[in-house]
């Protein structure tokens, strides 16, 4: 009785401390929103099978708090450029970037996507970051699921550390 | 080697109409005078029953004349005979008659054509890009479109 008489602040720490974590908000918002993706596949090519294969059970997206397609790029958090974007599609897609709401990200996902991959010809866009910002870019032709998982949990990091909007 | 029925019942109802012929692996081709495919069609489809266009494509030669060379493919669904028909075009005439009164699906096949190799086709109801964007200037097909051009909607040139 006397020690807390003592020293009131000391004891209220210990008592809290098993109950209450302190953090910043912003990290809050970020462990909340790595862990909450809604995702828009924008699949045009052959990377859309590596694709499937990483999100469906056996590899399980799901496991990373990111397994929810959205087809409506409203209600999405992340776009996933899957495939060779060619230039009659680049209008489109910087389209449905647009729509989406903040706060978005964009996922390359294969040499195609990132750097136009084989085709340097004149129908292929060299790389999407010439149209949108990139925030993940994934290598590969395809990339493995591995792969895959990697530059999501590598997303997921930056989510965690970046600034958030939240007002 | 023998000329085979099809080069045979050609010859017959167009005299002028096979310039050429040839069979290797059991693949035969015909090689027709192009003005005259729409009778070399005719008689492939009326009297032998080549009742699917496989294929309908072109090839650049260049600089060999005549440049152009249309590729047909045939198929008698029922017997499964095959049949591969070419007629080449000189690129001051690269027009041929369409095929799409015989066959629907020409429709799209010269369609792609026109958009690649800037052939034109006669009688087509519809002929406009299929693959590229309307703005596209030039045929990215052809032997002498530059390797680098770009023509991109929207973003940097190259
Ligand atoms: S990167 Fe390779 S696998 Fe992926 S879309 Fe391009 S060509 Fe296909």
């Amino acid at each position: 009785m006397s020690e807390l008489i003592q020293s009131p602040t000391m004891d209220m720490t210990r008592s809290l401390s098993s109950n209450v974590m302190t953090t910043r908000f912003d990290k809050l918002l970020g462990w909340a929103r790595k862990y909450s993706l809604f995702q828009y596949p924008f699949v045009t090519a052959c990377c859309g099978m590596e694709f499937m294969s990483t999100a469906c059970s056996h590899y399980d997206l799901d496991r990373f708090g990111a397994a929810f397609p959205r087809f409506s790029p409203r209600q999405a958090d992340v776009i996933w450029v899957v495939g060779t974007i060619s230039h009659k599609i680049a209008p489109v897609l910087k389209t449905i970037y647009e729509q989406m709401a903040d706060p978005k990200w964009v996922v390359s996902f294969g040499a195609c996507a990132s750097c136009g991959g084989p085709y340097d010809n004149y129908a292929t866009v060299q790389g999407i970051d010439t149209i949108i910002p990139v925030d993940v870019y994934i290598a590969g032709c395809p990339p493995r699921p591995e792969a895959v998982l990697d530059g999501l949990l590598k997303l997921q990091e930056l989510i965690q550390n970046q600034k958030h909007e939240w007002k | 080697m023998s000329k085979f029925p099809e080069h045979i019942a050609i010859e017959k109802a167009n005299p002028t109409a096979v310039l050429d012929w040839h069979e290797r692996f059991g693949d035969r081709t015909l090689i027709v005078e192009a003005k005259q495919i729409v009778e070399v069609v005719r008689t492939l489809k009326d009297a032998f029953g080549y009742d699917m266009l496989v294929d309908l494509t072109c090839v650049d030669y260049l600089p060999r004349r005549p440049r152009f060379e249309m590729v047909y493919h045939f198929l008698n669904v029922e017997s499964k005979a095959r049949l591969r028909v070419k007629a080449q075009l000189e690129e001051s005439h690269a027009r041929v008659a369409s095929l799409m009164e015989f066959y629907p699906i020409a429709d799209w096949f010269e369609r792609e054509v026109w958009d690649l190799f800037g052939i034109k086709f006669e009688g087509h109801t519809n002929l406009k890009r299929i693959m590229l964007y309307e703005e596209f200037e030039g045929h990215p097909l052809r032997k002498d479109y530059p390797k680098t051009k770009r023509q991109p909607l929207m973003g940097p040139q190259n």
